[in-house]
C-alpha cells in the first residue's frame, strides 16, 4: 500500500505488465496521465493521428503477440482510435486503448470534447472499464490484459475520467483477479479431437485451411507436423496466410474472393477439411451453402460461437488451437501414415499448381505488381515482416509473395482498414527492431496515414513503404471497370502528391522507380539504410487483380482472367 | 420485438443471470441489434443476490439462431450465466395491464365477467373504462386480449416473461 495519484497508478499497473513502449497523443483530458508518463519506466511514441497509435499498438501487438497500448484524450481523441480498435476487434488482436474523459460530474452535461466512448466503442470492444475511483484502476487494468490477451484476443478500453486520474489516495495493487463472467475454453474436448483424428486419416483427400487462429496461438510446428503426417496440402485464409511456409511442398496459399486459383480449386476437391482457428467468413469462402457441399468438415477454434455460426460443421473442437493441434499429433503418430510417393491426391495438387502457373499469365510489361512482389521476395531476407495497406496491393501481396517464416505477414483483414498498414509496420518495428518491415501500400492507402512518416524518422523505428503506384483507387476501379462498364467515379488521384517529396520533406528516403533494375537498386538500398524509405513503383492503372471470386458466388465461379 | 414474421416459430426462453450494475442492460441489447437477434420480451430484476440480476428473454427463433444467440450471450463478460429452459419443466409468468373502454354497465359488466374466468382483477374502474391486471402464461393474455379487443382497448402494458425452472 502507498498513497499515489490515479495516473501513478496506472503507469505502476502498465509496467507490471510488462509494457516497454505506448503510443498515443495527449489532450485536455488525459494530462495527469501525461505528466505521469515522465517518471513512467517504458517509451512513448508521440503519433500524428490517434487513429494510427491504434494500428501501431495493434502491429506491435500482432508481432510481440502480447497487448499493445494506446492512449488519446477524450472527445475527438477517443473517437479518432475508433477505426484502429474496430480494426484490431475484426482480426482478434489484443489492444488496449486507454481514453481520458472528462471529470465524473461532468460525465453527461455534453462538457467540452466529451464523448460517451464507452457506448461508442461497445461494438468493437471485448469490454470497457470507466473506473470511477482511483483505486479501482490496478484491478481494472489487470483485468483489461486478461481479457484483450486471453481465450479469443481482442481490444479493451480503459476511459478515465480527468479527476480519477488525479486523485491521489491509498492504492493497493492485486496480484490476482477474477472476472467470473468469463471463462475461455483453453482445454480442447478429448473425444472430439479423437474422433477428428479417425476422420481425418480415413479421407482419401484431407485438406487443412489455416486461419488466423494458429498465428494467435502461435502452432506453427503443430500444424505442419499434421499437414506432413497426413500428407495434406494446406490452404490458408487470408488472415491465416503465413500460418504455413508458403514454400513448403504441401503449401497452396490463401483461398477467397482474391485466392489462389489452385488453392480454389483444390478445396472443392476434398473430402475432408481440417479449418484450424478460421471463421469462414463470405471473402474466404465465397457462400455459405456451396463451401463444403459432400465433405466432413472438422472446425477448431477457441471462440465458441464461431462453431456453427457461418457454417455447420461435422466435428467441433473447443480449445486453444496449439494445445488441440499437440494433442492431434501425438494421436495421429500412433497411425499408419500415408505414402507420399505415389499418392494421388498430391499428385493432383501438382497437377493443379502446374495447371495454373501456366495459365495464369501476367501483364506484358517490363514493371507490373506482380513482378515487383517476386522481386522483393527474392530480396528479402526471410525473417523480414511484411505487412499492406488495403486494395489491390493488398490482395497482389496475398497472390504474389510467399511468406517463409511464419507469423512475419499480417494485414487488415477483417475490417479492411485502408492506412493501417504503415503505423501497423511501425508498432511491427518497434516490436523487433532488428529485421527489416515492409508495408506493401497503395497510393491510395498510404494517403491516410502517410503523417506517420514523422512518427518513423523521429522515434528511429524504419520501415519501407513498398508503395504500388497506379495513381487510382485501384480496387474500386477494377470493380468499375468489371462490374459498372468502365464508367470511373472518385478514384483518381491525379499524380498528387508527389511521394518522393511527401517522404524528402519528412526526413525520410524517397526513390521513384520505372524498371526492374532500378527497383531492385531501391530495395537494396532500402535494406542497408537506416532510415524508412518510400519506393515509389509506378505501375499501369489497368492491371487488376487476379484470379477473383466475385461478392455472392461461390469459390467454383472463380474467374482468373480478363 | 418481433413482428408478424415469427409467429409461427416456437417459443424460447432465455434465462441468464447478469453483474447487477450500470451499462449491462445496454450490452446486452446492443447485442441484439448488432447481430440482427429477434427477441419478444426482456425482463430484468434482481435476485436473491445482491451483485447480480435475474435477465428473462423470451424469442421466436430457428434452433440454429437461438444457439447462436446463446453462445453471443455467454461471450459478454458481464453475463454470469445463461441457460434455455426446457417450457415443459418450466414455471414463467407475465403480467399485463389492460384499460379497455367500457361506456355502459352491459359492457363493464361483461369485462368483468371475462375477468373472473380469467381470474384476472379489476384495479380500476371509471367512467369510461375498466382497467384490468391479467397474470399468466403468454399465451393466455392473448386469449384474454383477443376475447376483449371487441371493447376496443385504450392502453396496455405487458411486462414480459419472468421464468423459473421447476425445483427438483
Amino acid at each position: 500500500m502507498s498513497e499515489m495519484s490515479g495516473a501513478k497508478a496506472l503507469m505502476t499497473s502498465l509496467e507490471k505488465e510488462g509494457v516497454d513502449i505506448v503510443f498515443g497523443l495527449p489532450g485536455g483530458a488525459n494530462l495527469p496521465i501525461y505528466d505521469a508518463l515522465v517518471d513512467a519506466n517504458f517509451r512513448h511514441v508521440l503519433v500524428r493521428h490517434e487513429q494510427s497509435a491504434a494500428h501501431m499498438a495493434d502491429g506491435y501487438a500482432r508481432i510481440k503477440r502480447k497487448a499493445g497500448v494506446c492512449l488519446a484524450t477524450s472527445g475527438p481523441g477517443a473517437t479518432n482510435l475508433i477505426t484502429g480498435i474496430a480494426t484490431a476487434y475484426a482480426d482478434s488482436s489484443p489492444l488496449i486503448a486507454i481514453t481520458g474523459q472528462v471529470p465524473l460530474n461532468m460525465i453527461g452535461k455534453d462538457a467540452f470534447q466529451e464523448t460517451d466512448i464507452i457506448g461508442v466503442a461497445n461494438p468493437c470492444t471485448k469490454y470497457a472499464f470507466q473506473p470511477r475511483v482511483a483505486t479501482e484502476i490496478p484491478e481494472v487494468v489487470k483485468k483489461s490484459f486478461y481479457i484483450a490477451e486471453s481465450g479469443r484476443p481482442g481490444p479493451v478500453l480503459i476511459d478515465i475520467p480527468k479527476d480519477v486520474q488525479q486523485d491521489v489516495t491509498e492504492i493497493h495493487f492485486p496480484d490476482l483477479i477474477k472476472v467470473r463472467g468469463y471463462k475461455p475454453v483453453v482445454d480442447p474436448d478429448l473425444s472430439n479431437v479423437g474422433n477428428a483424428v479417425e476422420l481425418l486419416v480415413s479421407a482419401q483427400r484431407p485438406i487443412i485451411m489455416a486461419g488466423g487462429g494458429v498465428i494467435l496461438s502461435g502452432a506453427f510446428s503443430e500444424l505442419q507436423a499434421i499437414a506432413e503426417l497426413i500428407m495434406a496440402p494446406v490452404v490458408t485464409t487470408f488472415k491465416g496466410k503465413g500460418a504455413f511456409p508458403e514454400n513448403h511442398p504441401l503449401a497452396m496459399g490463401p483461398i477467397g474472393m482474391h485466392g489462389h486459383a489452385e488453392a480454389n480449386r483444390i478445396i472443392l476437391e476434398a473430402d475432408c477439411i481440417l479449418a484450424v482457428g478460421a471463421r469462414f467468413s463470405d471473402r474466404s469462402v465465397g457462400r455459405f451453402d456451396e463451401f463444403g457441399k459432400g465433405m466432413n468438415i472438422i472446425h477448431l477454434d477457441i471462440d465458441p460461437a464461431e462453431i456453427g455460426k457461418n457454417k455447420s460443421v461435422d466435428i467441433a473442437i473447443v480449445g486453444d488451437v496449439k494445445s488441440a493441434l499437440r494433442t492431434m499429433v501425438k494421436m495421429l503418430s500412433k497411425k499408419a501414415i500415408k505414402n507420399s510417393s505415389d499418392n494421388p491426391w498430391l499428385k493432383r495438387r501438382k497437377e493443379l499448381i502446374d495447371y495454373f502457373s501456366e495459365n495464369m499469365k501476367d501483364y506484358p510489361r517490363e514493371m507490373t505488381a506482380r513482378k515487383a512482389l517476386k522481386k522483393l521476395r527474392e530480396l528479402l531476407p526471410a525473417e523480414s515482416i511484411v505487412t499492406t495497406e488495403v486494395g489491390q496491393c493488398q490482395m497482389w501481396t496475398s497472390l504474389h509473395f510467399d511468406v517463409i517464416s511464419p507469423g512475419t505477414f499480417f494485414s487488415s483483414t477483417g475490417l479492411g482498414t485502408m492506412g493501417f498498414g504503415f503505423p501497423a509496420s511501425i508498432g511491427a518495428k518497434a516490436a523487433r527492431p532488428n529485421v527489416p518491415v515492409v508495408d506493401v501500400a497503395g497510393d491510395g492507402s498510404f494517403n491516410m496515414t502517410e503523417n506517420s512518416l514523422a512518427v518513423s524518422v523521429l522515434e528511429n523505428l524504419p520501415v519501407i513503404v513498398f508503395l504500388l503506384n497506379n495513381d487510382m483507387l485501384g480496387m474500386v476501379a477494377q470493380w468499375q471497370r468489371t462490374f459498372y462498364d468502365r464508367r470511373y467515379m472518385g478514384v483518381h488521384q491525379k499524380s498528387c502528391p508527389d511521394y518522393v517529396k511527401i517522404a524528402e520533406a519528412y526526413g525520410a528516403n524517397g526513390t521513384s522507380v520505372q524498371s526492374m533494375d532500378e527497383l531492385e537498386k531501391a530495395i537494396r538500398g532500402a535494406l542497408k539504410t537506416e532510415v524508412a524509405t518510400v519506393i515509389d513503383i509506378k505501375i499501369d492503372p489497368e492491371e487488376d487483380v487476379y484470379p477473383f471470386v466475385a461478392p455472392g458466388t461461390g469459390l467454383k465461379d472463380m474467374i482468373t482472367g480478363a | 420485438m418481433s413482428s408478424g414474421e415469427f409467429k409461427n416459430k416456437p417459443l424460447y426462453i432465455i434465462s441468464s443471470l447478469v453483474e447487477n450494475k450500470p451499462g449491462v442492460l445496454f450490452r446486452i441489447t446492443n447485442l441484439f441489434r448488432a447481430r440482427n437477434f429477434n427477441i419478444e420480451s426482456i425482463t430484468v430484476g434482481t435476485t436473491e443476490k445482491p451483485d447480480l440480476s435475474r435477465m428473462t428473454i423470451t424469442t421466436r427463433i430457428d434452433e440454429a439462431i437461438l444457439d447462436q444467440l446463446v453462445k453471443q450471450l455467454r461471450k459478454l463478460i458481464d453475463i454470469v450465466e445463461v441457460d434455455v429452459l426446457d417450457i415443459n419443466n418450466t414455471v414463467y409468468r407475465e403480467l399485463a395491464l389492460i384499460k379497455i373502454r367500457a361506456k355502459d354497465f352491459t359492457n363493464r359488466n361483461e369485462i368483468i365477467n371475462f375477468a373472473n374466468v380469467f381470474r384476472a382483477n379489476i384495479l380500476d374502474i371509471g367512467k369510461e373504462s375498466v382497467t384490468v391486471e391479467v397474470i399468466g402464461t403468454p399465451d393466455k393474455i392473448d386469449a384474454f386480449k383477443n376475447l376483449i379487443i371487441q371493447y376496443d382497448i385504450v392502453e396496455m402494458a405487458r411486462t414480459g416473461v419472468s421464468a423459473l425452472s421447476r425445483g427438483e
